[in-house]
């Protein structure tokens, strides 16, 4: 059943018998937790762009770091990558799961209403306290798993809540089938809560200071730590957008899922294979060499599914590849999915041990990370979220269009100004680090090499400024839909197509 | 394969355990043997817990997060080991909670920088940076010299790695603000201090009060200088 089936006339008859219909499917459904947390994935989206552009001028121009211990870069550099991953991802996550998996079993939030704000609110002071935390100088100082022993219990609890709510809701759904964007939801909260708990594991000094010592040392800390920290990608930023991928595309595209075996073998070879991908961060180090090899083999084996669902993704757009000329916000998700397979075949090619000599340590590695988080990450988000607001809000449709289509371009000229001037920069460190002169010398200084990234760093953070930008158009956009009269001339605007993603 | 399926995906445990199952053989597989395969750090003579100022400097270095810039790992690499010294072993960060490895270099890898400045040039460059090297991006750290350092915290963090594993001993833990005054002050006599703590390089402060920019410098003075690399037995190492 969809929207067009009505003539003029028959809609008009039939209004307020679908209001009313409409009217119970709002009660049953727990939206006000995904509202909040689509506001919060925006405000921090905002934020964490704008730290980004900060870094980038201090990085361009030291001065920036404006001599206070609060501002240096060093501080503020995990405030940035927590705001970005955990904050706007987060939310983004925490927002699409909780309306997908309503959706998808047809079931209301397991758990209630409290116990669904305590995880918003409780989310929401784990993300201040951590970026406090990090500015007045407590972080463990492990990469994005920053948070100090108690800000880490803390949010260990908000997650076993969250896990509570997701998987409750599953075991109560009214659909016999769990839907495939919810495997990849539960692979997500299931591992990361595995990973946090695996990688954030220390000793308190006391129970009144904010310090403590981690369990791990040296080699073993190592590889504990990119065990965590390739699959915060690979869950956080990988798995659940995957999950978002499955539910909104075919949402967009009015059409099902390309392959629904495929989304089988794409789910289970994907968890499978990430897991074991967290070497090739420790190539050429005091890691055995054994524990590399396996690292490499896996990055370059994930190869595979990684591009299974993104054919996945975009073949669910054959014979609807016309809407991406209508639709800007599509264009959001499905070039999102282009990123996605562009950034997974820029990183098994980087993990292997040649290669990785050159990149690692460089912008070049930046640069692969901006391509996910920007081009993948944040795009698949937007895509949701402009689809999500009109539905949420009860509007006819996103306030403009032709806004949304300026964000996509000004973002998408941003990004390729990001990602180009990382690959430039990060080859070019990487070739004059190991460069020889005719007399068998090494024959730059490292300072040299640093030197030679300033126009690079400069284009780089005037990309950043672009997505910035972008980003600001979207929360004015967002904000006239909601509040403009002009989209409210169907306050009742129901999903069009329930049954394409399993509804 | 269908058929079988369907019964996962209309089972929530069954997806919930299988998931949990199929995430675990990689971590498994790749993080236990580094715990039991005895050649994974090699055994090698030199490598000590961190004194007491060099602790307090080490936690500097993490508050500061110095590793968003630095990383500590000279990798097996010809032009890495001729840039910054031998590669590192497996060995030198094994009382190092956290590694502080690190991943990206705006700045050079500081794994072997002990030595490598004097303790004038780290005074300077850490109050400002552009002043010694001006090319660089490194922020100001001025403020460092005004804090001071606290024994009494210093020794419950001593004791805390030591119940971790690293082996201090009763007397080094029975000297910590002695042997904190006298690594900072360039002036005390280092002999006790060095028998303590071999390799141990005296700081620069003023003699009156020990501050964090003091016990910064004597942590960087000792990166990568407690194995002797001259030593043949150490070459010997290579597998």
């Amino acid at each position: 059943m969809s929207d067009v089936a009505f003539s003029p006339g028959t809609a008009a008859t039939l209004a307020p018998a679908r209001s009313r219909a409409a009217a119970a499917a709002v009660t049953e459904y727990n939206e006000d937790v995904v509202k909040k947390f689509l506001i919060a994935a925006m405000f921090w989206a905002v934020v964490a762009f704008l730290l980004g552009v900060v870094l980038a001028l201090q990085l361009s121009w030291p001065v920036f770091n404006l001599g206070f211990e609060y501002t240096a870069f060093g501080r503020l550099r995990p405030v940035h990558t927590s705001a970005a991953i955990f904050a706007f991802g987060g939310s983004a996550l925490f927002a699409t799961s909780f309306y997908v998996v309503q959706r998808t079993c047809q079931a209301r939030l397991f758990g209630g209403e409290a116990l669904a704000n305590f995880i918003f609110w409780g989310y929401q002071f784990f993300i201040v306290m951590a970026a406090l935390s990090y500015v007045m100088g407590f972080s463990q100082s492990l990469e994005y798993a920053e948070p100090e022993w108690h800000i880490d219990l803390f949010l260990t609890i908000v997650w076993v809540c969250y896990a509570v709510v997701f998987i409750g809701t599953l075991a109560k759904r009214r659909e016999p089938h769990i839907y495939v964007a919810n495997w990849f939801y539960l692979a997500y909260i299931l591992t990361v809560a595995v990973l946090h708990l695996g990688n954030a594991a220390a000793l308190p000094v006391s129970f009144f200071e904010a310090k403590s010592f981690s369990l791990y040392s040296g080699v073993q800390a190592a590889l504990i730590q990119w065990w965590y920290g390739h699959n915060a990608v690979g869950f956080f930023l990988t798995a659940a957008f995957l999950g978002m991928m499955y539910y909104f595309i075919p949402k967009q595209a009015n059409r099902p899922i390309y392959s629904y075996r495929l989304s089988v073998v794409h789910f289970w070879s994907l968890i499978f294979m990430y897991i074991w991908a967290g070497p090739h961060h420790l190539h050429y180090t005091s890691l055995p060499d054994w524990a590399q090899t396996l690292g490499v083999v896996f990055s370059v084996i994930l190869w595979m599914p990684s591009w299974g669902g993104m054919i996945n993704g975009l073949m669910t757009l054959s014979g609807a590849w016309d809407k991406l000329r209508t639709d800007p916000a599509l264009r959001f998700t499905v070039t999102a999915v282009g990123f996605y397979g562009m950034s997974t075949f820029e990183g098994p090619m980087m993990s292997i041990k040649e290669v990785n000599g050159l990149a690692h340590y460089t912008d070049w590695v930046v640069g692969h990370v901006h391509s996910g988080a920007l081009g993948w990450v944040a795009f698949v988000s937007f895509g949701a979220i402009y689809y999500l607001t009109p539905v949420l809000w009860r509007r006819s449709g996103a306030y403009s269009v032709k806004l949304i289509a300026w964000h996509y371009w000004i973002a998408t000229l941003g990004i390729v100004l990001y990602i180009t001037s990382m690959w430039v920069a990060g080859i070019m460190q990487g070739l004059m680090w190991r460069a020889y002169d005719q007399f068998g010398f090494l024959q730059y200084s490292f300072a040299e090499s640093v030197n030679a990234m300033h126009p690079y760093y400069v284009i780089r953070m005037l990309g950043g400024v672009m997505f910035l930008i972008g980003a600001l158009i979207m929360v004015f956009n967002l904000i006239m839909t909601v509040r403009s009269s002009t989209t409210q001339a169907s306050p009742m605007r129901v999903p069009a197509n329930a049954a394409i993603a399993g509804e | 394969m269908r058929i079988s399926h369907e019964k996962i995906e209309k089972n929530a445990v069954l997806l919930v355990v299988l998931t949990l199952i199929t995430v675990s053989v990689g971590g498994l597989v790749e993080v236990v043997p580094l715990f039991t395969i005895e050649t994974t750090v090699e055994k090698v003579e030199g490598v000590r817990p961190y004194s007491p100022l060099e602790l307090a400097g080490r936690n500097v270095y993490v508050r500061e997060g110095c590793y968003t810039c630095h990383s500590q790992q000279v990798r097996a690499l010809k032009d890495e080991v001729e840039r910054y010294g031998h590669y590192s072993l497996a060995a030198e960060s094994m009382y190092d909670r956290p590694f502080q490895w690190g991943s990206k270099r705006n700045g050079p890898d500081l794994a072997r920088v002990g030595g490598k400045y004097s303790n004038d040039w780290h005074y300077a460059h850490m109050t400002n940076p552009q002043a010694m090297v001006p090319e660089s991006l490194m922020p100001r750290y001025a403020f460092l010299a005004t804090r001071e350092v606290d024994p009494v915290k210093i020794a419950r963090h001593m004791r805390t790695n030591r119940t971790l594993g690293a082996p201090y001993t009763d007397e080094q833990m029975a000297s910590v603000a002695q042997d904190i005054r006298d690594q900072a002050d360039p002036q005390a006599d280092p002999e006790a201090l060095v028998k303590r703590w071999p390799k141990a390089v005296q700081a620069s402060g003023n003699g009156r009060a020990v501050t964090e920019l003091d016990a910064l410098v004597a942590y960087l003075q000792v990166l990568g200088t407690m194995v002797d690399f001259t030593n043949p037995a150490v070459e010997s190492l290579r597998q």
